[in-house]
């Protein structure tokens, strides 16, 4: 496999990074986010890379991305849904919204579709309490979701979808 | 009055001409003026308290730092992350600007040329916000070599969190500022003392720095009359569960707990359902019964009234922490509101596992601990609770808090002997009614 190297755009953004702190380690969390950014997840491979850029230690990169969860160790689906089930969603209903996004995507929490679109995941408290129950979907928090807007909810995400949206998250080449 | 939710609601405030236009900035023009030793007397006087969870009074944290340090760093707690809580990003979503505002403020008084804003990584669109504010600031002369034309340099900032409840305590989170795993750190040394890149660092949350500019506006005295003594000023509450109108409220420190769910929130979501539980302050703070909550909504509300019952590890025998019995808390502001009906069990067993989820392993009493206290209360709410359970619960709890590097051991203790003490008939009569057949296995 061919080792991964950092677009243009993304070179430009660590270098606007780095005066920002008084060592490169300090970069380590943010150039893993550039990392996720553009590869949709973060492989061994874009670990080297950051360690490399960042004159860090592989082992050291790898510490650090296995220990927050935000970092994809795996690769996920064009949409990642993770739902909140701490106790203020639990409350309101959380457990059944869940339960309603393994039928309707026909798969259980931690898992992908066949189509690569969907990856569905259980998480800690969003800080969003108060718009219980909050399932957040890649980058965008969706509030007050009740387990019976949750079908016409994936409707909306599946419509949304284009070959070229599907293809750019690399979800096409997941399924193939 | 309004003070921290004032620009709520208006989407221009965000802007830095809107804010300045609505009276913002003043605070920082007018602190440049002052010593910074006459502003930690302001922020002493206004007895502005922690707003993250602990409450330490916040002119005494910045007293902390050495004298003659050459650098020092101010580092905003924006990883809001204890179960229950979303006021602070209520607070950076509708106010960036008050924010960068009392970073400036705090900075400056704290002799700190340079802050960062430490915001958890699921708050993707926040950040942003953060990120713009701080542009702005830079482009209008708030931020850079001139502070507001004072000649104070002022850097600023924001750095993401990737998704660790634990980079909320404030050890953790230097460490994850310097690229590290968030472990926390032994203490002392203080940050205070040694933190950030081994330089002397002051970590506040979000709304304790939000409530500088208002100190400075008024003035100390004025801004402590705003709440109780020993609690100046007013606070916001986040409020959830199972009440009409969840959301973020802005409060006098003091204000009755009960009067916040009632009129505040709406009282609760169905009249026939009446209130059997309120987590008071985050879900690290000991279940409330809802005949304990007409107390005042502060540190020595929650903590000393009578009208609380205390968390034991077992009936009648008492929880000493810190050479004194538990109470509860307002910690971080979050009040989790639970109506009549609700699984209590299940609750506490989702906490524990949130707990179990979210240790850092580096203490094995938080560490295994932990696990066992999910497992067990987890097995307990599902019907499957063996003979001893509760007492394996009391033992384990208790070993946890006080013996490990930092607070996450407390807050898995706290909440756990919290729902056993309030409400143990629910813990007996669940063991009573499992299924559960020993097999004999050893």
């Amino acid at each position: 496999m061919m080792a991964l190297s950092f677009s243009k755009e993304s070179e430009e953004r660590i270098t606007k990074l780095l005066p920002k702190y008084p060592d490169k380690m300090a970069a380590c969390l943010p150039v893993l986010w550039i990392a996720q950014d553009e590869f949709g997840w973060v492989s061994d491979d874009a670990m080297r890379l950051v360690a490399e850029r960042l004159d860090l230690s592989l082992a050291h990169v790898y510490g650090v991305a296995t220990f927050y969860t935000m970092y994809n160790k795996k690769r996920v689906g064009h949409y990642h849904v993770q739902v909140c089930t701490n106790v203020a969603c639990m409350l309101n209903d959380a457990y059944d919204v869940m339960g309603s996004f393994e039928r309707e995507l026909g798969i259980k929490r931690g898992q992908t579709t066949e189509d690569g679109l969907f990856t569905l995941c259980e998480v800690e408290c969003l800080a969003a309490c108060g718009g219980a129950v909050c399932v957040q979907v890649n980058k965008d928090y969706h509030e007050k979701v009740r387990a019976e807007d949750v079908g016409a909810f994936v409707k909306k995400l599946r419509a949304a979808v284009t070959p070229d949206s599907a293809k750019a998250a690399g979800t096409i080449e997941a399924k193939g | 009055m309004k003070i921290l939710t004032k620009n709520f609601g208006n989407e221009q405030a965000k802007e830095i001409a809107t804010y300045e236009k609505l009276g913002g900035y003043q605070a920082l023009r007018k602190a440049v003026r002052l010593k910074p030793a006459q502003i930690i007397d302001e922020v002493k006087a206004g007895s502005l308290r922690g707003r993250g969870g602990a409450g330490f009074p916040a002119g005494v944290k910045w007293g902390f730092l050495p004298k003659d340090a050459e650098t020092i760093y101010l580092v905003v707690n924006a990883d809001e992350g204890e179960p229950g809580t979303f006021k602070d990003r209520w607070l950076m979503y509708w106010d960036p600007h008050r924010l960068i505002e009392g970073c400036c403020i705090a900075a400056y008084a704290c002799r700190s040329h340079n802050v960062y804003i430490y915001i958890r990584g699921e708050l993707f669109k926040e950040a942003a916000i953060l990120e713009k504010a701080v542009d702005e600031a830079y482009r209008r002369g708030m931020l850079g070599n001139s502070m507001v034309g004072s000649g104070w340099a002022m850097d600023m900032a924001v750095h993401r969190g990737a998704g660790a409840y634990i980079c909320g305590e404030e050890t953790s989170l230097l460490n994850s500022i310097e690229g590290l795993r968030g472990y926390p750190r032994l203490k002392p040394p203080f940050p205070a003392i040694k933190g950030v890149f081994g330089k002397p660092t002051i970590v506040n949350n979000v709304e304790t720095l939000m409530s500088v500019p208002a100190i400075i506006e008024l003035g100390g005295d004025a801004y402590a009359k705003l709440g109780v003594e020993g609690e100046g000023g007013q606070r916001c509450i986040a409020i959830s569960g199972h009440v009409k109108n969840p959301g973020v409220y802005e409060i006098p420190c003091g204000k009755s707990l009960k009067a916040i769910i009632d009129d505040d929130a709406g009282g609760m979501r169905s009249p026939d359902k009446p209130i059997k539980g309120v987590i008071p302050g985050g879900s690290s703070m000991p279940v409330l019964l809802a005949h304990e909550i007409d107390v005042p909504y502060s540190v020595d509300g929650l903590g000393k009234s009578e009208k609380i019952g205390e968390v034991e590890i077992s009936p009648g025998k008492k929880f000493i922490w810190a050479g004194g019995t538990l109470r509860s808390s307002p910690g971080s502001g979050a009040i989790v509101v639970m109506e009549e009906g609700t699984d209590m069990v299940a609750v506490c067993a989702r906490l524990m596992r949130f707990y179990a989820h979210e240790s850092c392993g580096q203490c094995t009493p938080c560490r295994e601990g932990s696990g066992w206290l999910a497992k067990i209360c987890t097995r307990l709410a599902e019907g499957q609770g063996r003979p001893g359970d509760l007492q394996r619960l009391e033992r384990a709890a208790a070993q946890i808090g006080g013996n490990t590097i930092c607070a996450l051991g407390d807050a898995v203790t706290w909440p756990m002997l919290g729902f056993l003490t309030k409400f143990r008939d629910e813990f007996e009569a669940r063991l009573a009614e499992s299924t559960y057949v020993d097999e004999g296995t050893p």
